[in-house]
C-alpha cells in the first residue's frame, strides 16, 4: 500500500485481511476487481487457520457487500485443480453463480484464469482470449452450477482421471495380481499439459 | 480515511450486530483539493447513509451547514453537491482510530489509512 500512498491514488486504502472478511455494509459496491490475491487464502499461513472456512468467510462477506446483479472478476494463479475446486466451492456455497475463464488455455507462460462472480443474477461468461487455437480441444471457459458433480458422475463411478478414479484402478490391477507401483505423495498428482 | 469510505465501512468483529457507524477519534485532519465531479458525487448520495455521514462531519469539526437531511432535487444543486463534494472525498482523517459503537474495540489509522485487521480471538 506504500506505493499507492507515495502515489496519491484517488480513491481510499484500507489493510486488512481478506480472509477475516469484509468491513462493509450490504449492497455498497457494484464492481469487484482482484488481482493476484485469491490463491494466497488456500494456504494456511497460521494453525488456526482454515482455508476453507476463510475463502468463504471472504466470499460471503463480499456477496453481501456487493449490490444485487454486481460483478466480481478474480485474476488468479491456482496451484492445482484441488485449489480451483476449493475456491470454487466456496464461492457456491456463498451464493455466487459464475465460473472460470482462460485466456490461451494451451499456452503454459499465457494462460491466465479469472474467476468471474454474479451476485443475485445470473450472467453470461465472456469469453477467453485464445479460442481460435482450441486444437486440443481444451475449453475457455468452465460453468459451474448448483450441482456437485465432481466426485462422481451418474452413474456413481468416479470422475475419469481423478486422484479417485487413478486409485481405484490401481487397486483394480492389484487385486489382477498385476505388478504396480507403490503409491506416494506424487502419485495421482495434477501434471502441466506439456507433460 | 475519507469520509465515503467510513460511511462505507463497519465492524466485522465476530458476534457484534451493531458494528456501524464506527465512532472517528481523529488526531490528524487534512484537507485536500480534489477536482468536482458533480455526476458522480449524485450517484453515490443514495448509497450513503445521510445522519452517520452529518454526524462523522461533526465529529471532524466539519459540519460546515451541510442539512440534517437531504434536500429532495439535490441533483439540480450545486453549491449543494459541492459541500457534499468536499466532505465525502476532500475531508481526510490522517490519523487517529475508528471505534466500534458496540464492543469498543479500536481499529487504529496511521498515515491515512485504516487498519482493520483483527486478532486471534475476534
Amino acid at each position: 500500500h506504500y506505493v499507492a500512498l507515495q502515489r496519491d491514488v484517488e480513491g481510499d486504502l484500507l489493510l486488512g485481511d481478506m480472509g477475516e472478511g469484509l468491513p462493509f455494509r450490504p449492497g455498497m459496491f457494484d464492481g469487484c476487481i482482484s488481482i493476484s490475491a485469491l490463491q494466497w487464502l488456500c494456504n494456511a499461513d497460521k494453525k488456526t487457520h482454515s482455508p476453507p472456512k476463510r475463502l468463504y468467510r471472504f466470499f460471503s462477506t463480499l456477496y453481501s457487500s456487493l449490490a444485487r446483479g454486481a460483478r466480481a472478476v478474480f485474476q488468479i494463479y491456482p496451484e492445482n485443480s484441488e485449489q480451483l475446486e476449493l475456491i470454487t466451492a466456496q464461492a457456491m456455497k456463498a451464493g455466487f453463480t459464475g465460473g472460470m475463464v482462460v485466456d490461451f488455455p494451451n499456452s503454459s507462460k499465457a494462460k491466465k484464469f479469472f474467476l468471474c462472480l454474479f451476485a443475485g443474477v445470473s450472467g453470461v461468461l465472456p469469453k477467453g482470449l485464445g479460442s481460435e487455437s482450441t486444437d486440443r480441444g481444451v475449453s475457455n471457459q468452465a460453468q459451474f452450477t448448483a450441482q456437485r458433480s465432481r466426485f462422481t458422475n451418474m452413474k456413481g463411478k468416479s470422475v475419469k482421471k481423478s486422484k479417485d478414479w487413478i486409485m481405484e484402478k490401481k487397486e483394480r490391477r492389484r487385486r489382477q495380481g498385476k505388478d504396480v507401483r507403490a503409491d506416494t505423495k506424487y502419485t495421482a498428482r495434477h501434471r502441466k499439459p506439456r507433460f | 480515511m475519507k469520509l465515503l469510505t467510513h460511511n462505507m465501512l463497519t465492524s466485522h468483529v465476530k458476534g457484534v450486530i451493531k458494528g456501524y457507524p464506527l465512532i472517528i477519534k481523529a488526531t490528524e485532519v487534512k484537507v485536500n483539493e480534489l477536482e468536482f465531479n458533480g455526476q458522480f458525487v449524485s450517484r453515490m448520495i443514495p448509497k450513503l447513509e445521510w445522519s452517520a455521514l452529518i454526524q462523522a462531519a461533526g465529529w471532524l469539526g466539519q459540519s460546515q451547514d451541510l442539512p440534517s437531511t437531504l434536500i429532495p432535487d439535490y441533483e439540480n444543486d450545486e453549491e449543494f453537491l459541492r459541500k457534499v463534494h468536499r466532505i465525502l472525498l476532500e475531508v481526510e482523517v490522517i490519523e487517529g482510530c475508528l471505534q466500534c459503537p458496540e464492543s469498543g474495540r479500536e481499529f487504529p489509522i496511521s498515515k491515512g489509512v485504516p487498519n482493520m485487521l483483527l486478532n486471534e480471538d475476534e
